[in-house]
């Protein structure tokens, strides 16, 4: 049993570790992304904008198969030696959800372009500048486009399943366990595994929660 | 090969199987003696037999160990590896519902139990993934003078799916399917389904194990792979396969010739 | 040392949108000294005009001219006040250090001047607090403090006071005045005709996006030129 809860440590701790990266990663690439979208007036606009969008639907199992053909020795990267490693999971991740992040992070900061901008464009804030303030001041509605992009990568098993191999010890994550043993017949234990990820997905979700409110309190 | 007594990992190596090994839990009992011998991390992708060598093809593994003798035959002719050995064989069994319908009890015959099947149109469950069960399924239709191809009906189920998925949907619709005994001997959710089937000759599962070619495929750890199979083959490593056992019953039987 | 900005030229200009013409054919000198206030009913094209003014719009006709070319230069010597006050999630004496920050004042002497900045306007007490808990009457003042902090030339204000009530209204007025004892020029959106006469020098009187009379503001009161003019005189409710 204790050997249990030591590999039910790691896996958890893997989950976390290649889910939370691929999250920073997206959020950094993606919040300038979706601020850029939101100031910015350029030709093909609004088909960007429409594709980013039809992106966030991208299938997991298809971004698996992609980064895989990417990182095989027998593809371009392959001299990365990165597939079957979290690195390779966590490529996979980031891809699959910086469209999620950076077009909520679109709608949000378009939104608040519209309250902001006259005044931002009087006080002499341009392009860039103006596109920073305005991510910097909506932060707290931006949490969510963040939270949505984190419950994306810990649900996800398609992406991580053919880039990591989900090779014992290295790089199984919860919810590549949870199918392992779903296709082992033992459900008990893979139900188990699914209560614990959904139990780290709410705890996650309610410390922001609890940031997004305190920090409302704080800076009105 | 000497063996180091090494205490420290020496490195790693990627070995392509195939999902019922996995399953079976083979791997956790056998690596872990390896790696203390050796210093020698052993990552396994278990996958179907198919993918496994289609991931050797890619040279993103270092060694295939998978149980399908004609695909194995067949990488090598690629040249994808220099050499084939044997290392263990285990066998598969039919299972069926309680309820029978194609009424196999006492049949010892598993080429009859088929054709019994396709007669009766009872419900059968067929991984239909490439896998090497799945080739031993479509052998013995084949030696029962069945072409599945065209006389497959809505009873045959073609699911696509890992050994435990498939024995899951079996379960669940009270149909025959084909399994390796080591899958089936650790499979909790059995619902109806109990070995019909077994002992027949044409169940045996032939393991096979090859280094991918260095030659073709540069990043492949020629020294690492090599010790690994030597060792499966030396009288350690197929001690340890033996010892292997579920419920106190061995599942694997080494056979590799020296 | 360097020149004024004024006066500013509108020559001819049109402001079109969504096919519908805002403002049509407008002709215009805004000199230094006098205060201005443009009048006009809702609709009249008021807002368009200030926003043509201070650049944040660009005619679809004609031409706008400062007396200055660099643009840069030109941002910083104009400021704008709007009818609601837009402050960053961050204190009050934050959000006056970065208008001073976009207007490239060095980093070490940006509090001090923001600090003197809210001190003009009564707002020193709430330096710390959240600019954006801060009442409407305050906030209007922040933008004002937020505009001093940067002593420009010209202050465009788009009806200020619309959305306070008196007595907050009462206060910005102090402060605009303050502006205009410092020298600012000040041209004021605004349709509180008590405003407009205890505030402004001269009035431009705007109808259907045209400039229909400019008159000295007792004179516009007193004997409107027009039709029109007169009509509004006598309509508009005058808050005392």
């Amino acid at each position: 049993m204790f050997q249990l809860d030591a590999e039910l440590w790691r896996i958890v701790l893997l989950s976390l570790e290649v889910s939370l990266s691929a999250v920073l990663l997206a959020t950094l690439l993606g919040l300038p992304l979706g601020a850029a979208l939101a100031v910015k007036r350029f030709p093909g606009r609004r088909g960007a904008i429409v594709t980013l969008n039809a992106l966030m639907g991208l299938p997991p199992v298809v971004v698996g198969l992609l980064v895989y053909l990417l990182l095989s020795r027998a593809g371009p990267l392959g001299e990365l030696g990165l597939l079957f490693t979290p690195g390779a999971m966590i490529i996979a991740q980031t891809i699959l959800i910086l469209p999620i992040i950076a077009a909520l992070a679109r709608q949000a900061l378009e939104d608040a372009w519209r309250e902001y901008e006259e005044q931002l464009r009087s006080l002499g804030a341009q392009g860039m500048q103006a596109a920073l303030t305005l991510l910097w001041d909506a932060r707290f509605s931006l949490i969510t486009a963040v939270l949505a992009g984190l419950g994306r990568a810990s649900a996800e098993v398609g992406a991580v399943m053919i880039v990591g191999g989900n090779i014992d010890g290295v790089t199984r994550v919860m919810t590549t366990a949870i199918a392992l043993e779903t296709s082992k017949g033992d459900l008990p234990l893979a139900l188990g595994l699914g209560f614990v990820l959904i139990a780290i997905v709410l705890v996650l979700n309610a410390g922001a929660q609890l940031v997004k409110e305190a920090a409302q309190r704080r800076f009105g | 090969m000497g063996v180091a007594l090494a205490a420290a990992i020496a490195g790693f190596i990627t070995v392509a199987s195939t999902t019922s090994t996995e399953q079976s839990g083979l791997f956790r009992h056998l690596l872990p003696i390896f790696t203390a011998k050796s210093g020698i991390e052993v990552r396994v992708v278990a996958v179907g037999t198919g993918q496994a060598l289609d991931i050797g093809r890619r040279g993103d593994a270092d060694v295939v160990l998978v149980h399908a003798k004609p695909l194995e035959e067949k990488f090598l002719a690629e040249d994808h590896a220099v050499r084939r050995q044997d290392v263990m064989y285990n066998d598969f069994v039919l299972l069926g519902p309680k309820s029978d319908p194609a009424k196999l009890a006492g049949t010892k015959d598993v080429v009859t139990a088929f054709q019994r099947i396709r007669a009766a149109r009872a419900p059968f469950v067929s991984r239909g993934d490439r896998s090497g069960t799945h080739f031993a399924e479509l052998e013995i239709w084949k030696l029962a003078g069945i072409d599945i191809g065209r006389e497959k009906g809505p009873w045959y189920r073609d699911t696509g799916q890992g050994m435990g998925a498939a024995l899951n949907t079996a379960a669940a619709m009270d149909a025959y399917i084909l399994a390796d005994r080591g899958t089936w001997l650790s499979f909790r959710n059995r619902g109806d389904l109990a070995i019909v089937v077994e002992g027949d000759k044409r169940l045996y599962n032939q393991y096979g194990v090859m280094l991918v070619n260095p030659a073709k495929h540069p990043s492949v750890k020629r020294e690492m792979g090599q010790a690994f199979i030597d060792w499966l083959v030396s009288a350690d490593g197929q001690k340890a396969i033996a010892d292997y056992r579920i419920g106190g019953e061995q599942l694997f039987f080494p056979n590799a010739h020296e | 040392m360097s020149s004024s900005i004024l006066p500013l030229t509108l020559d001819n200009v049109a402001y079109a949108s969504n096919g519908q013409r805002i403002i049509a054919g407008v002709s215009l000198s805004i000199e230094a000294g006098p205060s201005t206030v443009i009048l006009g009913a809702n609709g009249a094209g008021k807002s368009v005009l200030m926003r043509l003014m201070h650049g944040l719009l660009r005619p679809t006709a004609g031409r706008v001219r400062w007396s200055e070319a660099d643009p840069a230069s030109l941002r910083r010597r104009q400021a704008m006040v709007f009818q609601r006050p837009v402050m960053l999630r961050r204190s009050a004496l934050a959000n006056v250090v970065y208008a001073l920050q976009l207007a490239g004042v060095p980093s070490g002497e940006r509090e001090a001047q923001a600090r003197a900045a809210l001190d003009e306007v009564g707002l020193r007490h709430l330096a710390q607090r959240p600019a954006r808990v801060l009442s409407g009457g305050e906030q209007q003042r922040l933008a004002l403090a937020r505009a001093w902090a940067l002593h420009p030339e010209v202050l465009f204000l788009d009806e200020p006071t619309a959305n306070l009530d008196p007595s907050a209204a009462r206060e910005i007025e102090t402060v605009i005045k303050a502006f205009d004892a410092a020298g600012t020029k000040i041209v004021m959106a605004t349709h509180n005709l008590g405003q407009a006469r205890r505030l402004g020098d001269e009035v431009i009187y705007l109808q259907a996006g045209r400039v229909l009379e400019r008159a000295p503001i007792e004179q516009f009161f007193a004997r409107p030129a027009t039709a029109e003019a007169a009509a509004f005189v006598k309509g508009e409710l005058p808050w005392v």
